[in-house]
């Protein structure tokens, strides 16, 4: 017990500033689904079984939309492919932990893998623990936001028309977070003098946005082409054979700027 | 509404979390001794996630018509709300909330 107990105690005052976060989207996804009229046990199996804040909310889409298994799965590894890389950086930290291994597999998100695979853990508290307890605090943060926003749906004192565009604002505040941080890596080691052409200008300083470009702007293509009930397949096969193509330029542009936060190794 | 039967939903649901859960356990099954992945995978690590966000922020407004109904004017209205909000806090809360806020006050509203 005083293992459980001291693991708990390390484990908490990291995943607190989650909290917040977790209760506010979870809030607003449990809200979204009561108002496109779900019963309660929807979103909280979904939280259950899919656990991954972005796809969560997509699905409430595809729910909405004609029946299409195949590209449901496929968009799910696509938007989760990032976990592929926290993965590999967790195979020797959750080596060994028995049953614990399949839980925080299982369980692994951003915020988790941010916690586990940077915060120091005391010599006297078990890392097997507190990375369940820092997996079970999460979820249950994200569990009470869901059923807390679910339940406010049916005693908001306004009407919820429009709450849909959570979707769209979650998204594009991703998308600026990401933009900001990729032109900020760029600027780190901005050393060497460029030759100043405005047009060198403007392919400098698209550079580092290269990938979200890409995904824009193959989706806004393929969007144009197919339909926005069909799109979403081309956009992503377009989107990878375009990386493929580009392989060479941009890993070179990368190797310039250097590894990227160590996620990908 | 959903228009889906319930067994239809269960699928869709059963289907996005076994895609979400191939990408959590596949490395550790593929690379049980942490051999190093190929090149191609780590440089599609790398590129993926940026582009994805893209994907998915089109995803979210691809039912907008700039040729029907209010023409997109409350979409393009929220979207620059959002804009401006993450210059000024760098919050992701608060640009979340502020432009759905926005959005609802503008479809309930002014362009009910």
């Amino acid at each position: 017990m005083a293992l459980l107990r001291t693991a708990f105690r390390a484990a908490l005052p990291p995943t607190l500033p989650i909290a917040a976060g977790f209760l506010f989207f979870g809030g607003s996804y449990g809200l979204l689904m009561h108002a496109k009229g779900f019963p309660i046990v929807y979103p909280l199996a979904m939280g259950y079984v899919i656990f991954a804040g972005s796809m969560e909310f997509v699905t409430v889409n595809l729910l909405l939309s004609p029946f299409a298994p195949w590209s449901a799965f496929m968009l799910a590894i696509m938007v989760n492919a990032r976990h592929l890389f926290y993965g590999l950086s967790m195979l020797d930290t959750f080596r060994g932990l028995g049953w614990r291994k399949p839980y925080l597999i299982f369980t692994m998100i951003d915020e988790t893998f941010a916690i586990d695979s940077s915060v120091h853990i005391p010599a006297l508290v078990d890392r097997g623990w507190f990375m369940v307890f820092v997996s079970a605090l999460c979820r249950s943060y994200w569990f009470g936001g869901i059923a807390l926003g679910w339940l406010a749906g049916g005693v908001l004192p306004f009407d919820t028309k429009g709450i849909e565009f959570v979707l769209a604002a979650l998204f594009l505040s991703i998308l600026l977070e990401q933009w900001d941080d990729d032109r900020n890596r760029r600027e780190d080691d901005d050393s060497h003098p460029r030759p100043h052409l405005a047009i060198a200008d403007l392919m400098d300083s698209a550079r580092p946005h290269a990938s979200a470009l890409i995904g824009l702007s193959a989706s806004a293509i393929c969007l144009a082409l197919f339909g926005p009930d069909r799109f979403m397949i081309p956009a992503m096969a377009l989107m990878l054979v375009t990386f493929l193509i580009l392989r060479t330029r941009l890993e070179a542009a990368d190797d310039e700027h250097g590894p990227r936060n160590g996620v990908a190794r | 509404m959903m228009t889906m039967t319930t067994w239809q939903a269960v699928v869709t649901i059963a289907a996005v979390s076994l895609g979400t859960m191939l990408t959590r356990f596949l490395p550790f099954t593929l690379f049980p001794d942490s051999r190093r992945p190929p090149r191609t995978v780590t440089y599609l690590g790398r590129v993926l996630p940026h582009a994805m966000t893209g994907l998915l922020v089109v995803y979210a407004l691809k039912d907008v018509s700039p040729f029907s109904g209010s023409h997109g004017v409350p979409e393009a209205i929220a979207v620059l709300v959002i804009v401006l909000l993450h210059r000024w806090r760098h919050s992701m809360l608060v640009s979340v909330a502020g432009g759905t806020i926005m959005y609802m006050v503008l479809v309930q509203l002014v362009f009910a």
